[in-house]
């Protein structure tokens, strides 16, 4: 099985996302609890690219890979749209998220608790995010 | 997909959600909770039971609407959810905010207390 999957910019694409990172997981025997956090990361940095970074443009593409390192995995994210560090991003408190009524913000907050680091680079036109978790 | 089906018994507002919640779904459980307010509902229980995943995108649905179900003397409450998605709202800390409960009878009778 390849551990490359492109998608469009479009919400409905995030089912495949998510199917295919569960996929893979599931191939290289992550427990099932974990590998739904790591599921769970996977699909708010993408909605997070399709609707932010890319304005759910159907046109504007993600390339997504999954590494199996031998003491970690690695979840990359390649696009063109607006680049944006997750890492310099400061979620909001939830007493803030309540009293606003905001439905946004707390993805970004939850990846940062799933993953173990994230890495945000610019390279030519590409943005690439990379999520680390490293074996138990 | 998701599939989301409403029922009043007895004074309480029934929202069933099967399914998947995710960024693009997330709309259809705040069309049933906004609907819920709008019909004027003071009770409502979510029978989450047949959830296969909620991501930040329904989760935020439920916490933005907190503020004015405090407002409006709405209570809710959730059942049934499975332990996969419940370490979902345990890593945001949310059953501190929400009231969820295991079963439908637990939830039913966490609104009279």
């Amino acid at each position: 099985m390849s551990n490359k999957l492109t998608i469009g910019c479009n919400k409905e694409e995030l089912v495949k996302i998510r199917q295919f990172t569960s996929d893979m997981l599931d191939e290289h025997k992550v427990p099932d609890l974990q590998a739904h956090k790591l599921v769970l990361a996977v699909d708010e940095v993408c909605a997070n690219l399709i609707i932010h970074a890319n304005d759910c443009n159907p046109k504007s593409r993600i390339e997504f890979n999954i590494d199996f390192k031998p003491k970690q995995i690695v979840f990359t994210f390649k696009d063109r749209g607006t680049g944006f560090d997750i890492n310099e991003y400061e979620s909001p408190s939830m007493e803030e998220l309540i009293s606003t009524r905001r439905q946004g913000g707390l993805g970004l907050m939850l990846v940062k608790r799933i993953m173990d680091k994230i890495e945000f680079s610019t390279e030519k036109n590409h943005n690439i995010c990379r999520l680390i978790k490293m074996y138990p | 997909m998701a599939e989301i089906s409403t029922e009043n018994n007895n004074g309480i507002h029934f929202i069933t959600v099967n399914g998947e919640i995710d960024a693009g779904s997330s709309i259809y459980l705040d069309n049933a909770l906004k609907e819920a307010m709008d019909n004027g509902e003071k009770k409502i229980v979510a029978d989450l039971s047949g959830l296969d995943y909620i991501s930040s995108a329904g989760l935020g649905v439920f916490i933005s609407h907190l503020d004015e179900f405090k407002l409006q003397n709405i209570e809710l409450a959730l059942f049934g959810i499975n332990d996969t998605v419940k370490q979902v709202f345990d890593i945001l800390g949310l059953e501190k905010l929400l009231t969820i409960e295991n079963t439908k009878e637990e939830a039913i009778k966490s609104l009279d207390e």
